[in-house]
């Protein structure tokens, strides 16, 4: 029990070289599924040992912070742990079912391999207590990504990861400048040691530049408005499953990123007044929602249709960061856990009609609903999510989201809100229409419903958004304790 | 410019020169780590790329305007961000007291090795360290993944064919390099295991060790080298390396102690972190060896196959 912080990241990342060693696909398969469940139930270990004790500090090679590091885990790293790792697992149910079309049998091995290492790199980052050590670790989930995008199954493919290396090497640079610049100032990469040492050179313009690059670094990785460039092609081109579980999780860490570093390094005074913060956060977000979801409806492929939407969904979550309240915080945490939910479930879908049908361009959806009843209905089930009709996840997220919001009396954003939700909408009806309206094309008319693994996995999800869509106590609880904690208010 | 020879130079001689700004700095660990990697191994692997896609770079069809105001406000900020920083050398400022002072003063007690970069490397942040060896891991395996290539055993005489009849050529550039390739690897060595007393480690030792390899099969031919190290077998090296690393974490943690806590290793704390050191270094050493290896095999192999190719398109010609 003592050691589970650490056991959390190095048992998938020993995992991924013993991958090597194993080399048949299909045990490599079991293997990597068999890691990822151990990960996720430490991982909710974790959760029940952070709210029966309080936070854990584990430090490394027995060195007391800051000389060492530290790996601390609170409710918030908790929460971001669960989402990693149950969603990494409930993707590698379909993964050897859906790679078997979309990658060639010899790269199988290395395919979960890179899997495995960027499962550690995002657990890695998110349960560090030191700021070099995260620039590690993202590295390392970053090199993984690359590679896994890369693997998808079109050329185009190739180009959509070299525009995300190129992007997230510019945003890793960034943050690890920043880092370098808050070393000189304070003498310490403690994270915790760092939030009692900036406040005493709080003014000086190397700070004010460390923690610009560090946002800015941060943005990036995050796709917010209008630093997205990079996600519509690399969700649209890369295999299936990677789409899926990177949706769920790739860009949530970033923001977990983003909230540690405001919240808890830089402190909130700090964060909000030196750079306009709020309002930046504030407009970037809205114009993220209505640009993106604007962009979402003219696409004809439904990859990128849903990847616009995920732009969209980044502007949801930086709105609730930007109202500066516990309300609002708990919104974006709640929407962290929802979108991951959702997202997955989605994608898994897609991955299905692209292993039954070879692409996801949307004519081809045509009929499909009585086809591949299930997996559209998962579709649609988790589009409703997405608009935020209630008993859905979706809706519990946007209801805290409007609160925080009407009780800062920031109506005119509440109505942009509604608005963006109603864009959602109207791309989600399209794809409505084409599955059950139209009739199936003449080449699909012998399309099955897709393979038994592929359902179980979407499923899974799309019952885990109904269950927390009606059933908020833990996961409203947990978010809500996290983003009191962050205020510095006792839970 | 658009001369990629010319590029590849000029990017081995900055990083030259990097290291030489980093000795006069008094960081002769980041200078040598630069040496080895920016103008060692890094051109190397740059050169063979250019074998492949040729010398000149395609006329640009864009102005990257854009590209160039962004790069102006960056160095522009990071300008004004060092208006601040304390004078190089300062004795007050905080990166000379806060942490530091117990790394040099300690760490000769705690860890008995006199080189403090290497305690604190390997040591007092040592899972940094195994965080960086993933690193380059995971950059390997995505190399394979991406480039790797079916076997195409037909023709391969064929290349080899050409490939002798280039080499008739660089007959000095052979000779030399024949003589000095064993002190390569014999320094390499040496870097690895002296790693605790001088600058050095596995880092160093690993891309030297590569180097020296690299070297041999581009003046010799890769299928030489492929005799004594073959594809499979420098992979299964590259994850045993990880894997030696990790387990050291593992087996303090068996013992009884935090992970990677070198003092529980054996009954003397000292001793155990010298055995710890010594471990972790030799995992570090074997994994970039056989990546940076690794690398320039898929590379290479890559440029066999549209040498095949090109063979293969001129007897259609003929």
């Amino acid at each position: 029990m003592l050691h589970l912080p650490i056991l959390q990241v190095v048992i998938p990342l020993m995992a991924a070289p013993l991958c090597l060693l194993l080399k048949r696909p299909q045990l490599v398969w079991l293997f990597a599924l068999f890691v990822s469940t151990v990960a996720f139930i430490i991982s909710l270990l974790l959760l029940q040992q952070v709210s029966t004790t309080g936070v854990i500090s584990y430090e490394l090679g027995g060195w007391q912070a800051p000389w060492g590091i530290e790996y601390r885990i609170d409710q918030l790293n908790a929460l971001l742990l669960i989402i990693i790792s149950a969603t990494s697992t409930v993707v590698l149910i379909a993964a050897q079912t859906s790679i078997e079309k979309e990658i060639p049998k010899n790269k199988h091995t290395l395919f979960y391999i890179l899997y495995l290492l960027s499962l550690t790199g995002m657990l890695g980052i998110v349960s560090t207590g030191d700021a070099f050590n995260v620039f590690v670790f993202l590295e390392i989930s970053s090199l993984s990504a690359y590679s896994l995008i890369a693997l998808g199954k079109k050329r185009q493919a190739l180009w959509a990861s070299f525009q995300y290396l190129i992007m997230g090497t510019i945003g890793a640079t960034f943050i690890l400048i920043g880092i370098g610049l808050m070393y000189q100032m304070t003498g310490t990469l403690n994270m915790e040691d760092l939030s009692q040492r900036l406040p005493q050179v709080a003014q000086t313009k190397t700070v004010f530049t460390a923690f610009t690059f560090i946002i800015v670094g941060i943005c990036l990785k995050l796709a917010l408005f209008p630093l997205h460039l990079w996600l519509p092609n690399a969700y649209a081109y890369a295999p299936s499953i990677v789409t899926a579980f990177f949706a769920a999780t790739a860009t949530k860490v970033a923001i977990y990123l983003l909230i540690r570093f405001t919240f808890t390094v830089f402190g909130l005074s700090f964060s909000f007044t030196t750079l306009p913060l709020q309002g930046l956060f504030l407009v970037l977000g809205l114009m993220g929602i209505i640009v993106a979801s604007s962009a979402a409806i003219y696409q004809k492929n439904i990859k990128h249709l849903f990847a616009y939407s995920s732009i969209a969904q980044v502007g949801f979550i930086i709105i609730g960061l930007s109202t500066n309240s516990v309300m609002g915080l708990t919104a974006t945490l709640l929407h962290l856990f929802n979108h991951a939910i959702m997202k997955g479930a989605i994608f898994l879908a897609l991955g299905a009609v692209v292993y039954q049908i070879g692409n996801s361009q949307l004519v081809n959806f045509s009929g499909l609903g009585r086809k591949m009843p299930l997996t559209m209905a998962a579709i649609v089930i988790g589009g409703l999510s997405l608009i935020g009709v209630p008993l859905t996840a979706g809706f519990i997220s946007k209801w805290y989201l409007l609160t925080a919001l009407i009780e800062n009396n920031w109506w005119p954003v509440a109505i942009l809100i509604l608005l963006g939700s109603l864009l959602t909408v109207i791309y989600v009806w399209r794809i409505v229409e084409v599955i059950y309206f139209k009739e199936p094309l003449a080449e699909n008319t012998s399309v099955t419903e897709a393979p038994i693994l592929f359902l179980i996995s979407i499923w899974t999800l799309i019952i885990a958004n109904f269950y927390f869509g009606i059933d908020t106590r833990f996961s409203v609880q947990l978010t809500q304790s996290a983003a009191q904690s962050l205020f510095g208010l006792s839970p | 410019m658009n001369d990629l020879f010319a590029v590849v130079m000029l990017l081995g001689i900055y990083s030259l020169l990097s290291a030489s700004f980093f000795v006069a700095m008094d960081a002769v660990d980041v200078a040598f780590t630069e040496a080895a990697v920016g103008a060692g191994i890094s051109t190397l692997l740059m050169l063979v790329v250019i074998t492949m896609t040729g010398r000149k770079e395609n006329t640009k069809r864009h102005k990257p305007f854009l590209a160039l105001i962004v790069v102006i406000f960056t160095g522009g900020l990071l300008l004004y961000g060092t208006f601040d920083i304390p004078h190089f050398g300062s004795a007050d400022s905080p990166i000379h007291n806060h942490v530091t002072p117990r790394y040099i003063n300690d760490s000769i007690n705690e860890i008995g090795i006199p080189n403090i970069v290497t305690s604190v490397l390997a040591s007092y942040r040592a899972f940094d360290t195994f965080g960086e060896v993933v690193v380059i891991f995971t950059a390997g395996i995505g190399i394979m993944a991406l480039l790797s290539v079916a076997h195409h055993s037909e023709d391969n005489h064929k290349i080899a064919a050409v490939n002798d009849s280039m080499h008739e050529r660089y007959l000095v550039i052979r000779i030399v390099s024949k003589i000095l390739i064993p002190f390569i690897l014999l320094f390499a060595l040496y870097v690895q295991f002296h790693g605790d007393f001088g600058p050095g480690g596995g880092f160093q030792a690993g891309v030297i060790f590569a180097a020296g390899i690299i070297l041999y099969s581009m003046l010799f031919g890769l299928s030489i080298t492929r005799k004594v190290i073959s594809q499979p077998f420098i992979q299964i090296i590259s994850a045993v390396g990880v894997l030696l690393y990790g387990s050291v974490g593992l087996v303090s943690l068996l013992q009884g102690g935090n992970f990677f806590d070198y003092n529980v290793l054996l009954t003397d704390p000292v001793a155990g972190q010298h055995l710890g050191i010594l471990l972790i270094e030799l995992g570090v050493g074997c994994t970039v060896t056989s990546v940076m290896i690794m690398i320039f095999f898929n590379f290479a192999e890559r440029r066999e196959l549209q040498q095949h190719n090109n063979i293969h398109n001129k007897d259609l010609e003929s």
